[in-house]
This record gives C-alpha cells, sequence and structure tokens, in this order.
C-alpha cells in the first residue's frame, strides 16, 4: 500500500496575525507544518514501523515556494519521497480536495491522511471532500489507527463521544491531536532528506478554480476590563469576585 | 428553495436547527424556508420542524436510523437536486462539518464553512466566519447555482414558531454504509448542555486532580447553575470526559461569564472561549495568558479562593 499524507504550513500558533490591505498578512510570520497534518506524516511512518505493508510514504504540498520547508520537514521526518504543486494562488479546501484526489488517483495511494482541521482557515473540509471527489470512505478525529492487510480498525471521535470502527481500504483519515507524538527529524536525517526526491508539479495539471473569495478579513478584539483582584486575602477576593460579577456585569443572580 | 438539514437527538429536534431556519431567513436568498428530516421514527421531529418552516420534508427510513456521513450526504444531494435547491444549509456540528463538504462536491457547488453571518450580495453569498485560531473574522463570498453553508452553532438566534408548513415524505435512493462502528462511547452530561449555558466554570490542570475537579469546579458549577467545561489537558489526562473540552479541538462557547480555574490560556483553548461576555480567570500565575484575556482576575492557589467563592455564593 502506498500512504499519501497531505502536509499544509501555516503560521505558528503562538505567532501575531496582521492584516494588510483587507488581507492576513504572513510576511514575517514563523511558518511551521499544520500541527494536525504532522500527526497525519507521523502516524503514516509508525503504520510502516508498526508492520503494516506500506510500500512508500508520499507528502503532498500544494502552495508558494517557502512551502518547500514544510515538505523537507516531512522528508526528514521520515517520508520516502515529496510532491510540490507550486502556486501563489489561494486554494479553497473543495477546490484543494480536486489536487490532493487526483494524486492519490496517480500514486495509487490506498491511505491518505490529512489534518482534521486547518489551523489557518478553521476549516475542516478537506479530508471530507476529498474521500468525496475518490468515492472513498472518510475517517474524520481519528485518535487510534490499525491496519492490517485491507482492514483499517481504530477509534474516532463523534459529536458527543467516541466510536470505534472498521472499514476496508482505500480510505480517507484525518489526524488531530492524540493520535500520536510527532518525532523531530535528526540531524542525519535532515542531511539525508536533502537527497529525496521533491518532485515540482504545475498547477494547471490539475485544473483547480478556487470557488470562493476572501473580500475582507479583520482582527475583532474585544477590549477586556482587566481588573486585578488582589488574592491575599481569599474570602475577600472571592466576596469582590461575586459583587463585581452581581452587580457590574449583571452576569449571576 | 432553501434547503436546511434538521440536526436532532434522541427525538427531539436540535436547537441549531432553528439557529439554521434564522440563518436562511436573515440572508436574504429567495424562495421557501424547507427543512429536511433524515432519520428513523422522526415523526415527532418533522412535526416540531413544521412549526418553523414553509415546508418540511420528511425522509422517515431504516437506511438512516443511524448518522454515516456518505448516507447523510447523498441524501442530502439528492433531495437538493430535486428540489432544485439553490442554498444548502446544514448545522456546523462535527457531523455536519464532516458531510457538508461531501455535498458540495457532489453539487458542484461552492462552501461556505462554519458560518456566523449570512448575507446575499446579488446573486453571491457572503459569509463571515472565523479563522486563524478565531483570531480573524474573514468575510467570504461565493457565485453559483447552488452554495453549500455550515452555520456555527449558537452564532444565530433560535427562530420563533411562525407558520405551520406542509409536511411530504420523501423517497431515497442511499448508499450502503461503508463504515462498521463496533463500539460506542458516548458522554452524556446532567448538566445544562455548554453551548446554551449563560455561565460555564472550567478547570484545567491546574485545579490538580480528578477529585478536585469534582470539589471545585463541579462544585462552583453547581453553586452557579453553570455549566462545566474542561481543557484539552485535563481531558487528555482522562479526568473528563471529551464532551466538556473547549477550544479548537472542543466546543466552541459564547456564555455570558466564563469561569476559567486553573487553565493558562493556550490560543487553541482562546480559540472556543474566547468570543464570551465577560471572562474570569483564576490562576497562580500572574504571567498565565488567559489573564490577558479576562475582564476579571484573581491571582492566587485555586485551592484556596474556589472554596472561599463557594462559600461566599451560598449566601
Ligand atoms: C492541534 C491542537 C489542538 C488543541 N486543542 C485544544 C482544545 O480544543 N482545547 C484546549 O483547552 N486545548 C487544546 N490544545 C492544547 C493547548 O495547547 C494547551 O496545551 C491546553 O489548553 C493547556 O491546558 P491547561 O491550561 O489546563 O494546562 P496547563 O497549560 O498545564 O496550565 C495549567 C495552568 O494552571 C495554573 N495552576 C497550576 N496550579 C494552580 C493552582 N493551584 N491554582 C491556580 N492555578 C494553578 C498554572 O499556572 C497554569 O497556567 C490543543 C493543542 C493542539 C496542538
Amino acid at each position: 500500500m502506498k500512504i499519501l499524507t497531505l502536509v499544509r504550513q501555516v503560521p505558528d500558533a503562538e505567532a501575531r496575525v496582521k492584516i494588510n490591505a483587507q488581507q492576513v498578512d504572513l510576511e514575517g510570520a514563523t511558518l511551521v507544518i499544520d500541527g494536525m497534518d504532522e500527526y497525519g506524516v507521523e502516524e503514516a511512518l509508525r503504520l510502516r514501523e508498526g508492520g503494516a505493508n506500506v510500500e512508500e510514504i508520499v507528502a503532498l504540498a500544494v502552495g508558494p515556494k517557502r512551502v518547500e520547508d514544510a515538505l523537507r520537514t516531512a522528508l526528514a521526518m521520515g517520508v520516502d519521497r515529496a510532491i510540490h504543486v507550486e502556486t501563489d494562488e489561494k486554494l479553497d479546501p473543495i477546490a484543494l480536495s480536486g489536487i490532493v484526489a487526483q494524486v492519490a488517483q496517480a500514486e495509487g495511494a490506498g491511505l491518505v491522511l490529512v489534518g482534521g482541521q486547518e489551523a489557518d482557515w478553521d476549516s475542516q473540509a478537506l479530508g471530507a471532500a476529498t474521500a468525496e471527489r475518490l468515492g472513498w470512505p472518510q475517517l474524520t478525529w481519528t485518535n487510534e489507527l490499525k491496519v492490517e492487510g485491507d482492514t483499517l480498525t481504530g477509534r474516532h471521535d463523534v459529536d458527543d463521544g467516541n466510536e470505534s470502527f472498521r472499514a476496508s481500504l482505500p480510505a480517507v483519515v484525518t489526524t488531530q491531536q492524540g493520535l500520536n507524538e510527532p518525532r523531530y527529524p535528526t540531524l542525519p536525517n535532515i542531511m539525508k532528506a536533502k537527497r529525496k526526491e521533491l518532485r515540482k508539479d504545475d498547477l494547471a495539471t490539475y485544473g483547480a478554480q478556487p470557488r470562493v473569495r476572501v473580500v475582507n478579513s479583520e482582527i475583532q478584539t474585544r477590549a477586556r476590563l482587566n481588573r486585578m483582584i488582589d488574592g491575599k486575602d481569599p474570602q475577600a477576593a472571592a466576596q469582590q469576585l461575586l459583587e463585581l460579577l452581581r452587580n457590574e456585569a449583571k452576569v449571576i443572580a | 428553495m432553501i434547503l436546511i438539514v434538521a440536526e436532532h437527538a434522541g427525538g427531539q429536534l436540535a436547537k441549531s436547527t432553528l439557529e439554521m431556519v434564522t440563518a436562511a431567513r436573515e440572508s436574504g436568498r429567495e424562495g421557501p424556508v424547507t427543512v429536511l428530516v433524515l432519520g428513523q421514527n422522526v415523526a415527532e421531529v418533522a412535526n416540531a420542524a413544521a412549526a418553523f418552516a414553509d415546508q418540511v420534508l420528511v425522509a422517515d427510513l431504516p437506511g438512516l436510523a443511524t448518522y454515516n456521513a456518505e448516507v447523510w450526504a447523498a441524501a442530502t444531494a439528492q433531495i437538493a437536486q430535486e428540489g432544485e435547491a439553490h442554498t444548502v444549509i446544514i448545522g456546523g456540528s462535527r457531523s455536519g462539518r464532516e458531510y457538508a463538504p461531501r455535498v458540495a462536491v457532489k453539487l458542484d457547488a461552492p462552501y461556505l464553512e462554519d458560518a456566523i453571518a449570512l448575507k446575499a450580495n446579488g446573486n453571491a453569498l457572503q459569509a463571515q466566519r472565523y479563522t486563524y485560531l478565531a483570531r480573524v473574522t474573514e468575510t467570504v463570498e461565493a457565485e453559483a447555482p447552488v452554495i453549500v453553508v455550515t452555520v456555527k452553532p449558537g452564532s444565530f438566534a433560535p427562530a420563533a414558531a411562525a407558520a405551520a408548513g406542509e409536511q411530504y415524505d420523501v423517497e431515497l435512493d442511499l448508499p450502503a454504509p461503508r463504515i462498521e462502528v463496533t463500539g460506542r462511547s458516548l458522554e452524556k452530561s446532567s448538566r445544562v448542555a455548554l453551548t446554551e449555558a449563560d455561565v460555564i466554570v472550567t478547570g484545567g490542570r491546574g485545579v490538580g486532580s480528578p477529585e478536585n475537579f469534582a470539589t471545585y469546579v463541579e462544585g462552583l458549577a453547581d453553586r452557579l447553575g453553570a455549566g462545566v467545561g474542561a481543557t484539552r489537558a485535563v481531558v487528555d489526562a482522562g479526568w473528563r470526559p471529551y464532551a466538556e473540552q473547549v477550544g479548537q479541538t472542543g466546543k466552541t462557547v459564547q456564555p455570558k461569564a466564563y469561569v476559567a480555574l486553573g487553565v493558562s490560556g493556550a490560543v487553541q483553548h482562546l480559540s472556543g472561549m474566547g468570543k464570551s461576555k465577560y471572562i474570569v480567570a483564576i490562576n497562580k500565575d500572574a504571567e498565565a495568558p488567559i489573564f490577558k484575556v479576562a475582564d476579571y482576575g484573581i491571582v492566587g492557589d485555586v485551592n484556596q479562593i474556589v472554596p472561599a467563592l463557594i462559600e461566599a455564593a451560598r449566601k
């Protein structure tokens, strides 16, 4: 089986978000692999290390030149080769899923791993849209995964709890925190990764068109009162807090 | 027509369905507001929905007894096509956001995900949504013969009962589900649902232990008639069920008051509660990021402050 794992690049969660000309401006921001995708890369490696029949692990990224960094990280973690569809175009998840599905098909992948939620667009759509394009089932919010032959078993979160599941490959799995702890690339592996294949593809090959336009972006922060209460005397602090909640904020009776 | 897929559980129409009706009516998109009820033995749900919609389509079928993304997507797309819907509105729950993208692909439609506001702009539809861990509000726009939308729970006021909509039974060609559910662990809390609570008391790792969580967090919540929330750290440690998790990968809440006990205030947590009206933080570390978003803060030990709070609230 071949595994295709998607890698997106997002600003570091702790980084400040800037807006310029009504759009988020990433100039100067620290960019990292989206954490949710990193769980996917790690899981692909663990499936192979755990004895599943994994022929090859391929990482895919779609985006500008800089996205190569995220692919190099995936290569250094241990994936075998990478594909970079280079474009400055902003593709919404439904458009992006068209590319992921075409690559999965061209590569003959049996399992596609995608992060469960994007840390920049807060979207959960990519895995499901990719699965639909491929005509495959999808397992979202997965926090436990096993592959034996063609059978996929594991556990994933649902609306009000979690479910254990069984399904047959091929399938799309979306990954999240709790599934594993991603490894850090070691120096020798970083060196080795430099010699691994990183193929460049042209967006035009895939005919993907964005269907959603970003009209405006703004940072709206609610002004907070930032009123600090001295905690040295717990009784007095508790009394004061309750009074504020009752009389000033009027949020409790 | 505007097609809304009803959310319901345990034979009850969910509040989110009424929120979607408001979203549909406020959007300025034309045509009857139609609610589609998918499930088995859903007559009561359909009756409840009829009080809010222009019409209700009912698919009461054994194949819809339990939710499955592929089945729900096929059913929704089929009805949208037959009814020539120009707008399909689906709930922004975990399951809704799981099958809505499949509906969009099936209908070759653009997808506006997790909308907090909706407005027609000529033939186009504009939606507002939060991005970058809810730090940015984006306005996005799409124009197409049919557009699929998910609506973030709690973003619209629930619709009030209006007319008696006609009910129609619909036939569906359903695919066989390909995922076998081999076990289920549902986390039902007996407390006020987090997304509906006016006040939420949330405990973080700083609370110290599952026992302390019960004494302090549940104890204070009981005094204030509040819902109970937890951070991911607490859920991962197995102290509390996932159903209580607030944040990027948990629930998004917007209560009048959010009381955070021993919570550091990581960005992933803030993204789920940062829109609360008043935020209260109790943390022993004056530098904890939670204080930056707090309206009222106490630097102190939860072991001392919370018992005093519970005692004071009793009076
Ligand atoms: C992809 C991803 C998704 C995530 N999703 C979520 C999510 O949905 N929700 C979420 O909450 N987190 C989420 N996280 C985790 C998040 O980054 C933090 O790790 C988590 O919120 C920390 O929880 P905490 O504040 O309870 O614990 P800690 O960070 O350990 O903080 C404990 C706090 O308690 C204080 N404290 C300790 N003892 C006391 C005492 N006796 N009295 C008073 N204060 C005390 C400490 O000063 C500290 O500030 C996610 C992370 C990732 C990477």
